[in-house]
């Protein structure tokens, strides 16, 4: 195996941040490799939502975030969207904007105020609705598409800002195995584009197609390795409480669930 | 596609608008029939004709206008509001800019008395309007003022409350709580001062009968600047229908635009209340009749909105003139129910083609 050294696409110190009066993370430090894809796993409320919001800059916090070395808090709004781009868990939708107007919305930062979309706009707009398979709907409103046909679109509307960094929550939302087949070929596209990709993900078996992976567990990393690493699996399997194990079946490892364990139900 | 559909929708509303314009000229106590000899032979008649043409352009052309010019401010408030605060329901006097200026008009009718009087007095008889209007300017001055007034520092409380604009729900929560208090104040005051009541009672039931030109400037020229503002912002409130946090994501500066989406939306609804009192539904209907038809950008929305507010209010005004000639019902009356009957319909049609969900 090569030993590649990456440099650091975002990197997080000591991390703090709360909903309410919840404490979600606490004291998170990480470095998130360049032109490669990590994915955030954890159990439900370790806060993997909620780092990824940090990370992209929509949410309060302490400590500090830097995107391609330059702090975030410091970067302009319309220049940290043109180098970071979001795609979130169920995203509100505008369900009368066509999904044209939707993709296009993914252009905004690299637009004047009021200029007209420029042919590069539109071609960046095609290009991301082509690639996620809703090319054909363009002109379709976004409240006539089923849920997983509209996650496409969304998707398309996070591809379409060419950024740098992509931040996907829960990407595979809604989306059936093959489409979810073509999401993995869209991720490998942008990492062969150098692009630096960073999903949240509940489908571990999907998970584990990544680069590397981050582990939470109450607002905490457990662990940060590659995703072929005997020791992630490890991690993974504890965080979860041993109630997963990992396997290799068919060239890819496969998050199963522990079937044989006693439920109290009393 | 959407381009097709947007130039016949907009000639069509631009065609219906001038339509109803010149009907509205027609319709009233004195028939047309009785104008149109005295205004095409001036000669015969000089005082007829003196008195045909005052009805006409003092009173009909800038009532007309005016209907038009509040229906498209509302229009275009309601579109916004509705972009604004993501959800179908929202009406452009959420903000608490209706109680606000209800309870201005309120506290300026108790201060000048009787003289207001004349207003709630006469609303139902449009033969009646030349002289109470020409004999009670400095009156109508300061209800406008009031109402305007009053409808601002609503929306000013409003903001105050929700310590800002960052929230929607907290935006939404203290307009409704504003809306509340004041209203409540409201009743207060007429309690307080019961020879108000008639002319309140105008106020609240919206009336287009004392438009004249000064106010018709007015109302187009808001409207004039508030189609710009709506322009400019129309891209803003797509990126929010995606979601605050996508919306940022996108860039977009959120506090200040919301402030000016706010401001228009408070200048739009504050200026048109303060001109024909109350008016129920027609912000909250025309963006749904332009949503029913084409599904498009907001900047669009609110452009069509503004068209389809104008053509509904000349329309029920017209109505309200028209259906028991000589007497005329008030046009906030007739909003309401046609308004509401329209509601329950766009309900019951989207409660069928989606099995429960939708409106």
């Amino acid at each position: 195996m090569k030993n590649v050294t990456h440099s650091i696409a975002i990197q997080a110190d000591n991390i703090r941040a709360r909903i309410g009066h919840t404490q979600i993370l606490h004291g998170i430090t990480l470095g998130l490799p360049q032109g490669r894809w990590t994915s955030i796993v954890g159990p439900n409320g370790a806060g993997k939502s909620t780092l990824l919001k940090v990370l992209a800059g929509l949410l309060p916090h302490s400590g500090e975030v830097t995107l391609l070395g330059r702090p975030l808090q410091h970067l302009p709004g319309r220049v940290r969207a043109r180098q970071l781009a979001w795609l979130g868990q169920n995203e509100a939708a505008g369900d009368d904007l066509t999904v044209w107007d939707v993709a296009m919305l993914g252009r905004l930062p690299h637009q004047a105020w009021l200029a007209a979309p420029s042919e590069a706009d539109r071609a960046a707009v095609e290009i991301a609705l082509k690639s996620t398979g809703a090319w054909d709907w363009r002109q379709r409103a976004l409240g006539q598409l089923s849920g997983g046909e509209r996650q496409r679109v969304l998707l398309a509307r996070a591809l379409a800002v060419q950024a740098q960094v992509l931040l996907m929550d829960e990407p595979l939302a809604n989306l059936d195995p093959p489409h979810q087949a073509d999401w993995l070929g869209v991720v490998r596209c942008l990492l062969e584009a150098g692009v630096t990709v960073v999903s949240v993900l509940h489908e571990i078996s999907m998970a584990l197609h990544a680069d590397e992976m981050l582990i939470l567990r109450s607002g905490r990393v457990t662990h940060q390795g590659a995703c072929t690493d005997a020791v992630t699996h490890r991690a993974l399997a504890a965080v979860f409480d041993q109630r997963i194990t990992i396997h290799p079946i068919a060239g890819q490892w496969v998050a199963l669930p522990q079937m044989h364990r006693e439920v109290n139900t009393s | 596609m959407t381009l097709q559909r947007l130039s016949p929708l907009l000639a069509g509303l631009l065609v219906l608008s001038l339509g109803l314009m010149g009907l509205g000229v027609c319709v009233g106590s004195t028939g047309f029939e009785n104008l149109l000899a005295p205004l095409w032979h001036p000669g015969d008649d000089p005082s007829a004709t003196a008195m045909a043409q005052q009805i006409v352009g003092q009173i009909r052309l800038p009532r007309t206008l005016g209907a038009w010019a509040a229906g498209a401010l509302l229009g275009l408030a309601g579109a916004v509001a509705q972009g604004l605060f993501r959800n179908p329901l929202a009406d452009p006097y959420l903000l608490g800019s209706a109680s606000g200026a209800s309870l201005g008009v309120a506290l300026a009718l108790a201060a000048l008395g009787g003289g207001a009087g004349m207003l709630g007095g006469n609303m139902m008889n449009g033969g009646a309007v030349v002289s109470v209007f020409s004999g009670s300017v400095l009156v109508r001055l300061g209800l406008t003022g009031a109402a305007f007034a009053g409808a601002v520092l609503a929306v000013l409380l409003t903001l105050a409350l929700s310590r800002g604009v960052q929230h929607t729900l907290r935006l939404l929560l203290a307009g409704v709580v504003v809306g509340v208090v004041l209203g409540a104040a409201t009743q207060l005051v007429l309690l307080a001062s019961p020879d108000s009541l008639q002319a309140m009672q105008a106020f609240m039931l919206g009336s287009t009968a004392f438009v004249g030109w000064t106010a018709c400037a007015l109302m187009l020229g808001v409207l004039g600047l508030c189609v710009l503002c709506a322009g400019l912002l129309g891209r803003v409130l797509d990126g929010l229908s995606l979601g605050e946090a996508t919306a940022h994501s996108l860039g977009l500066p959120l506090a200040p635009l919301r402030l000016a989406l706010v401001a228009v939306l408070a200048l739009a609804t504050g200026t048109a209340v303060a001109q024909t009192g109350l008016i129920a539904f027609v912000g909250l209907a025309a963006p749904h009749l332009v949503r029913s038809v084409i599904k498009t950008t907001h900047g669009r929305l609110m452009g069509l909105s503004s068209l389809v507010g104008g053509v509904l209010l000349t329309g029920a005004d017209i109505l309200a003139r028209g259906l028991l000639a000589p007497q005329e019902l008030p046009v906030g009356v007739l909003t309401a129910v046609l308004g509401g009957g329209y509601l329950l319909w766009l309900m019951r049609r989207n409660s069928r083609s989606t099995a429960g969900g939708g409106l």
